[in-house]
């Protein structure tokens, strides 16, 4: 584990960006035991206040990639910079306990960290009250629609101030209307929380809705062959979806992710 | 029997995240109104069964009356006479209790031995790969034992009372606790699990807060499934054991040996009362503990 002190030294500089990465990607090779390449020569930083999103055809290896900087993987090849002490980390489904209630699943992880029981449930509380889920805490999860148990996901790692938060096609098995309320809800909590946050998707408008920048990969071998900036400023209205500007980037976004699957 | 009342317990829950898509209502599509009163629907739940059992007596009476002759009706005597005999004579009542008593403890005790130890050895088990690998075949050698052909060498080791009947029962209940267990154990999601390795967790502190809580629905069905067993195992070592202290089974002998059919009939229903509460004990429990948040607990 290097602390962020630690990322600064072995970091390249960023041209402008004064804030240190919070998570680098170095030339990082995946190659799993069977021979399959999943990831080749992937380079990328995410800063303080980045919103960084990989899009992909399925199967290029946007999971590996996460998996690999939450450490859940090893990578074979290259370096990996992150300090995983408090990590943020969205699964594809919510992975709440069954027989834990709200506000006991959105204690978990600062109670794996030891964080004593009243200032868990303080941090738990003002999680519930961030996510919109107050008066929910007595819930069991098979209690609430799949939108909720997102949110209880999420507050559940709000609890621990990531500095750094990854986020697993989280929103893939959700209707339209719930996944769109959610993306702005995420956009809400990164303007509150300030994490640096990569976020893994094949929905294109999510992408471009709420990142500082998408990145494309190509199947594999995963390699990013396509980088493009978002200059949206934040906050961002729902309406914005609609606007030009956000679809002529789409568009590119697009051309470059089906280039992606040749 | 609780069950509808308990689903009535919590009340549908709004949905924030506007429209709800349709089939993802939440697991909890209540009719919204005419929700039947709490006495009704114990009513309604009791009728059936209570029809079916007086159907049941009056196709006794009739088998007893009808299809039996005086000289064979010691075959199926009838109810009243069961209960006169068996349940109404109150030396016969204690005896038929003491021994039923006798069997009762064998049963819980081996029961309990089994949950402890079946438990243990699942989760020593689900610790690693090689470990399973290389105790469960015993598990399941343990389970095709015909355990009737064990009780002599038992009687012949331990004696013929309290221990052996006791070791009976264990080896009987023993395979569904250790199955069922260690199924649930490793029935946590890999989300899950992941949540877990991301965050630092000991094995041990994975067991008990992921592992452990996400086996109960299983473990009950081992619970439920084991104290049938149980109580089989009590009645049946007591029976091929033929000596000690008398339990229900020795007495159910007895009974039949003597043709005191009343008798045998009393002690026959009672023995299945004791089955039967049992059961119903461990799905009480069952709800009790993990109704809450376990959707299938209130299927049986």
């Amino acid at each position: 584990m290097t602390d962020p002190s630690a990322a600064d030294v072995v970091a390249v500089p960023g041209p402008a960006s004064p804030r240190p990465p919070r998570l680098a990607f170095r030339d990082v090779t995946k190659t799993f035991p069977d021979g399959t390449v999943a990831l080749s020569g992937v380079s990328f930083d995410v800063r303080q206040g980045e919103f960084v999103t990989v899009v992909g055809p399925s199967g290029c290896g946007k999971s590996t990639l996460l998996r690999i900087a939450s450490g859940l993987e090893p990578h074979t090849g290259g370096e990996v910079d992150i300090d995983r002490d408090k990590l943020g980390y969205v699964f594809q489904d919510a992975t709440l306990l069954q027989w834990r209630t709200v506000q006991h699943n959105v204690e978990l992880l600062a109670e794996l960290h030891g964080i004593p029981k009243p200032e868990r449930r303080q941090l738990a509380d003002a999680a519930i009250e961030t996510v919109g889920l107050t008066g929910f805490e007595r819930h069991y999860p098979k209690m609430l629609s799949g939108g909720m148990r997102m949110r209880v996901s999420l507050a559940r790692s709000l609890t621990l101030k990531p500095p750094v938060f990854l986020f697993d096609e989280p929103f893939g098995a959700l209707d339209e209307i719930t996944r769109e309320r959610l993306n702005e809800e995420c956009l809400r909590l990164f303007q509150l929380e300030g994490f640096a946050g990569l976020f893994i998707t094949h929905s294109i408008s999510e992408a471009v809705f709420l990142s500082t920048r998408v990145l494309v990969m190509s199947a594999r071998p995963g390699r990013i062959v396509g980088d493009f900036d978002i200059p949206f400023p934040y906050p961002r209205p729902p309406e914005l979806r609609f606007e030009p500007a956000f679809a002529e980037l789409s568009g590119r976004v697009s051309a470059a992710l089906r280039g992606a699957y040749e | 029997m609780t069950a509808p009342e308990t689903e009535l317990m919590h009340p549908p829950v709004e949905e924030l995240d506007l429209p709800t898509p349709p089939g993802e209502a939440g697991p909890l599509d209540l009719p919204p109104r005419g929700t039947p009163h709490r006495l009704a629907i114990a009513v309604r739940n009791a009728v059936p069964p209570a029809l079916v059992l007086l159907g049941a007596i009056a196709l006794w009476y009739l088998i007893s009356y009808r299809l039996l002759d005086p000289s064979r009706r010691f075959l199926m005597p009838p109810p009243h006479q069961v209960v006169q005999e068996g349940f109404l004579v109150w030396s016969t009542f204690t005896e038929i209790m003491r021994a039923l008593w006798l069997s009762a403890q064998v049963a819980f005790v081996g029961l309990a031995v089994a949950i402890v130890l079946g438990m243990s050895l699942a989760i020593v088990m689900s610790q690693a790969r090689w470990i399973e690998r290389s105790l469960f075949p015993y598990a399941v050698a343990l389970q095709a034992v015909p355990i009737l052909a064990l009780v002599p060498l038992l009687g012949f080791w331990f004696g013929y009372n309290f221990t052996s009947r006791v070791i009976v029962c264990v080896i009987i209940a023993l395979f569904p606790i250790v199955t069922n267990t260690l199924f649930g154990l490793l029935s946590a999601d890999r989300g899950q699990h992941d949540l877990f390795t991301l965050h630092g967790a000991s094995r041990a502190t994975r067991m008990r807060k992921l592992q452990l809580p996400a086996a109960l629905p299983a473990i009950f069905t081992g619970f439920r499934i084991a104290a049938g067993l149980s109580v089989i195992g009590a009645i049946v070592g007591d029976f091929f054991f033929r000596q000690g202290q008398p339990g229900i089974g020795q007495l159910i002998d007895k009974y039949r040996a003597r043709l005191m059919s009343e008798e045998l009939f009393a002690a026959i229903i009672v023995s299945s009362m004791l089955g039967i509460v049992v059961f119903w004990l461990f799905g009480f429990l069952q709800q009790r503990m993990i109704g809450h948040w376990h959707e299938q607990a209130r299927d049986h």
